[in-house]
């Protein structure tokens, strides 16, 4: 059966400007992938919001314990601070080598990555261990809860965010570039350069505005 | 080894909780047996447990929702049983018990039967309507409905290893904090909401991006069918709001579990920041639920008035103006602590402000029917029931829309029968319309009309006798949630309410009448035509029940309604085409992803709530397993070659010719 309707034109036009556009049916694959991957992010810092909401409301509920002052390491944050952002640039060049299929610059690219990763989180655990070694853990105080969920949710995503990444070396050694991986790792890369964004924010609400009191 | 669980977990000192149990346990060996005995088991396994279908997983949707109905209806009777006998009396049911039971039913009435019936009826349709094979990611689809079963699992197994929580449906703090609520029932609460939420935005993000990515050659957006507008507008609000759930969920567990202190009463815990953050998700919760509801009136009306929507353009408009302005309005489920009056104006402006869109679409249904040919088809007389009851539901929420209204009616029955009277007038309803109106196209046989119209008036005549004596009793200053009361003037009241929910009980069972006797005299309600109600939009083009495949071709829409405007063409053409040239179709493989990440997820979510810490590494690594093991797969798609097509889609052809001569002969 054909399915073709006659309804005429005249709908295509709503704003009456002598320009017709027809919608061309359903996008490709890589787009639909991509979308779809956007939305996800997109309530993902949603989430990260309610999380930064909850910072701002608790950040002065010290309970007697310390200010954020008193215990953040502006050297730590600054190295922790350079490796990711170093990272996003690292995964941009293996998203690239992907693209022109080079084996040897998209594992290299991810590797750096991976390492740079690795390197924020082990300076960020160090801080927490640091902290509750002091006494300072997120049961001390209402501050520090909100201190230790935010940091540490965005550390749980940089978390997943290397094991996603290692299987998507492995997903590359074993099938290649084929085009349902590359279309995850495309996700893979959208989800890195979000987590940046994010750090963005916590490094300036949290760090920046809290050592300055 | 256990954790918390022991033998002291199952409740053989309360005969309710142990016998509801044995029931259920009983019914579902019994029907797993049957299946078993039968041999349907690799049948259920390929074509239903593994399905990618949108089509299926939709019915699986429905049939969760319909199995939970019935529990949280169960919930109710015993509600009103115990209120009506509970005058200067304990009743039957202890406080403990009592409790966790309205706690129960809220939770399981939203998140169990409420969200999975509306996902479910969009699944099912929205790809038929955009004129497309399947949604988006049709594996996490299945994934989605799978953690929401595991979600609804966890919640009834509560019932007889355990207990719920006694905290009502929102679980606010500091009382659900572990100070206050030291059992297991908050963890049930919690951790069922958190899987099933993972679920419910998996859902989300997919109808969001299969109607703005997916639709057909044609289809622009403002061709699009109500409903469709309706499902994007709900979708967009459940990506937007809950992560918000998610998080604020994930504070009060990391309070019980761990010792923070987002919400306690020491270390500057702020509880009212769990007020806040529940309500910014809470409020726009219930449109996602209403909206799609609305989509559904706007089809059935339309459909069954033989015209097409009236004021089309203002529908959208209106769909989107309510799903921007539901985030603005969720204060007003707590004027009364303590925001200050300039806040709590704002926000009572906001809410009132809200109804304006929504009484666009009234005044649209009804200039629709003006002047229609009006068949009141089962379909037709919920959409009519819904607009009567919606109304005076929503007058009833712009009343306590007013801050110095809502003091003296916040958390009274009042409050109580106003949400039932909008949850039920406007999403239940909504349901069963489009239950009764798409079920042919889902099973290919029409339901039976008698039974569904005895459901109607029942289901109709019992909410009103069991709700429009909770608005008095709330007039009279009788409080919601009370396991027994002293006052001889709300008595009666709840007599009546009684004895409503017995009439809305008949309607429930005419409604599994509606279903025995359907299936029955399935050959004579046969639908051979694929359109059984002379229907306006594509799904009706498509034989009943679709093929996998949906279409033979990309359907090319030309106008708003694609399929009404096919069929007037169709006729002045007499169908003289060719037989077109057929193609191979690529469809996605079934895959038991979603099945066996339900499966570890339901062990993990169980060994959370008793903290069996060994086993809840063994069900996360599971499930992240499960997907790894999913990505590794080389061939995702099958194809259907042309010839088998061709052979399914002539059988069609055939039908729907005789159906247009026949149309034209009259």
């Amino acid at each position: 059966m054909s399915m073709t309707a006659t309804a005429g034109r005249a709908h295509a036009d709503p704003h009456h400007i002598g320009v017709v556009i027809e919608h061309p049916g359903p996008a490709p694959k890589r787009i639909v992938t991509a979308y779809g991957f956007w939305v996800f992010l997109l309530s993902d810092i949603v989430m990260f919001s309610c999380f930064f909401a909850a910072y701002a409301v608790l950040v002065d509920q010290t309970a007697g314990g310390p200010r954020g002052s008193e215990i953040f390491e502006q050297r730590n944050v600054a190295i922790e601070t350079v490796c990711l952002l170093l990272s996003s640039f690292t995964c941009g060049m293996a998203g690239i080598a992907a693209d022109v299929r080079n084996r040897f610059w998209f594992y290299l690219g991810m590797a750096v990555t991976c390492l740079l990763g690795l390197i924020f989180l082990v300076i960020e655990f160090r801080e927490f261990a640091d902290l509750v070694a002091r006494g300072y853990g997120p049961s001390r105080s209402a501050f520090l809860t909100a201190f230790f969920s935010l940091v540490g949710c965005h550390g749980l995503h940089v978390s997943a965010g290397v094991l996603w990444l290692l299987t998507m070396m492995a997903q590359v050694f074993a099938k290649g570039f084929r085009a349902d991986i590359l279309r995850r790792m495309m996700c893979f890369a959208l989800f890195w350069h979000a987590l940046d964004i994010i750090w963005v924010g916590v490094f300036s609400v949290v760090y920046l505005l809290g050592s300055g009191v | 080894m256990l954790g918390k669980l022991d033998w002291s977990a199952i409740p053989l000192d309360q005969p309710i909780p142990l016998i509801a149990g044995a029931v259920v346990l009983v019914a579902i060996l019994g029907v797993l047996g049957w299946v078993v005995v039968k041999g349907h088991l690799p049948y259920l396994w390929h074509e239903w447990i593994t399905s990618v279908d949108h089509k299926r997983i939709g019915v699986m949707y429905i049939l969760l929702a319909s199995v939970m109905l019935l529990r949280g209806g169960s919930d109710a009777i015993m509600m009103r049983i115990q209120q009506a006998v509970a005058y200067q009396s304990q009743g039957y049911l202890p406080p403990e018990h009592y409790n966790q039971i309205f706690s129960a039913h809220g939770t399981i009435m939203i998140f169990f039967v409420a969200m999975p019936f509306v996902i479910g009826l969009m699944n099912l349709i929205v790809p038929l309507q955009l004129g497309v094979r399947d949604v988006a990611f049709p594996t996490l689809n299945s994934v989605g409905f799978w953690l929401t079963a595991t979600g609804a699992l966890l919640v009834n197994l509560s019932l007889v290893i355990g207990e719920f929580a006694r905290t009502g449906w929102l679980a606010f703090p500091p009382l659900s904090e572990l100070s206050y609520s030291p059992g297991v029932g908050v963890d049930y609460y919690a951790w069922s909401l958190q899987i099933s939420g993972v679920g419910t935005l998996v859902a989300g993000i997919n109808l969001v991006t299969t109607v703005l990515k997916l639709r057909t050659k044609g289809m622009n957006y403002l061709r699009m069918p109500m409903f469709c507008w309706t499902t994007l507008a709900s979708n967009l609000l459940i990506v937007a709001a809950f992560p918000i759930l998610t998080a604020t969920l994930a504070m009060l567990l990391l309070d019980r579990y761990l010792g923070f202190h987002f919400f306690t009463n020491e270390a500057g815990g702020n509880v009212m920041m769990f007020m806040n953050l529940i309500w910014a998700w809470g409020h726009p919760e219930v449109y996602i639920l209403v909206l799609p509801a609305f989509g559904i009136f706007s089809e059935v009306v339309s459909t069954f008035s033989g015209k097409a929507l009236f004021g089309y353009r203002s529908m959208v408009l209106a769909t989107m103006a309510i799903c921007v302005i539901s985030f603005m309005v969720w204060l007003h489920h707590f004027f009364t602590m303590g925001a200050g009056p300039d806040v709590n104006a704002i926000f009572g402006i906001a809410s009132m402000i809200i109804a304006v869109p929504t009484g666009v679409k009234i005044y649209n249904w009804l200039f629709t029917m003006y002047g229609g040919r009006i068949r009141f088809a089962t379909p037709m007389l919920w959409a009519v029931g819904f607009m009567v009851t919606f109304i005076i539901g929503g007058l009833t929420g712009v009343l306590v829309a007013v801050p110095p209204a809502d003091f003296m009616l916040h958390n009274s029955m009042f409050l109580v029968a106003h949400f039932h009277n909008v949850i039920i007038g406007g999403v239940l309803f909504g349901a069963f319309a489009g239950f009764e109106y798409w079920f042919p196209k889902a099973f290919g046989f029409r339901l039976d009309e008698r039974w569904g119209k005895l459901a109607f008036w029942f289901t109709f005549l019992g909410f009103y006798v069991t709700f429009v004596p909770l608005y008095v009793a709330g007039m009279l200053g009788m409080t919601r949630r009370m396991q027994h009361y002293d006052v001889a003037a709300w008595r009666p009241w709840m007599l009546v309410a009684a004895a409503g929910m017995a009439v809305l009980t008949i309607g429930v069972i005419c409604q599994i009448m509606q279903l025995v006797v359907s299936i029955r005299n399935r050959e004579a309600l046969r639908d051979r035509t694929g359109d059984p109600w002379d229907g306006r939009s594509l799904e009706w083009a498509t034989s009943s029940p679709p093929p996998v495949f949906n279409f033979a071709f990309d359907p090319d829409v030309r106008g708003e309604d694609a399929y009404w405007d096919m069929k007037a063409h169709a006729q002045q053409q007499s169908l003289e085409h060719d037989l077109p040239e057929y193609h191979d179709i690529e469809m996605p493989r079934n895959s038991p992803t979603g099945f066996v990440c339900a499966f570890f997820a339901t062990i993990m979510g169980f060994a959370l709530i008793w903290h069996i810490w060994w086993m809840v590494i063994l069900g996360g690594i599971g499930a992240v397993a499960t997907f790894v093991v999913f990505a590794w797969r080389d061939h995702d798609e099958y194809v259907i070659p042309a010839g088998e097509v061709a052979a399914i889609d002539r059988v069609n052809i055939e039908e729907r010719r005789n159906l247009v001569s026949m149309a034209g002969a009259v």
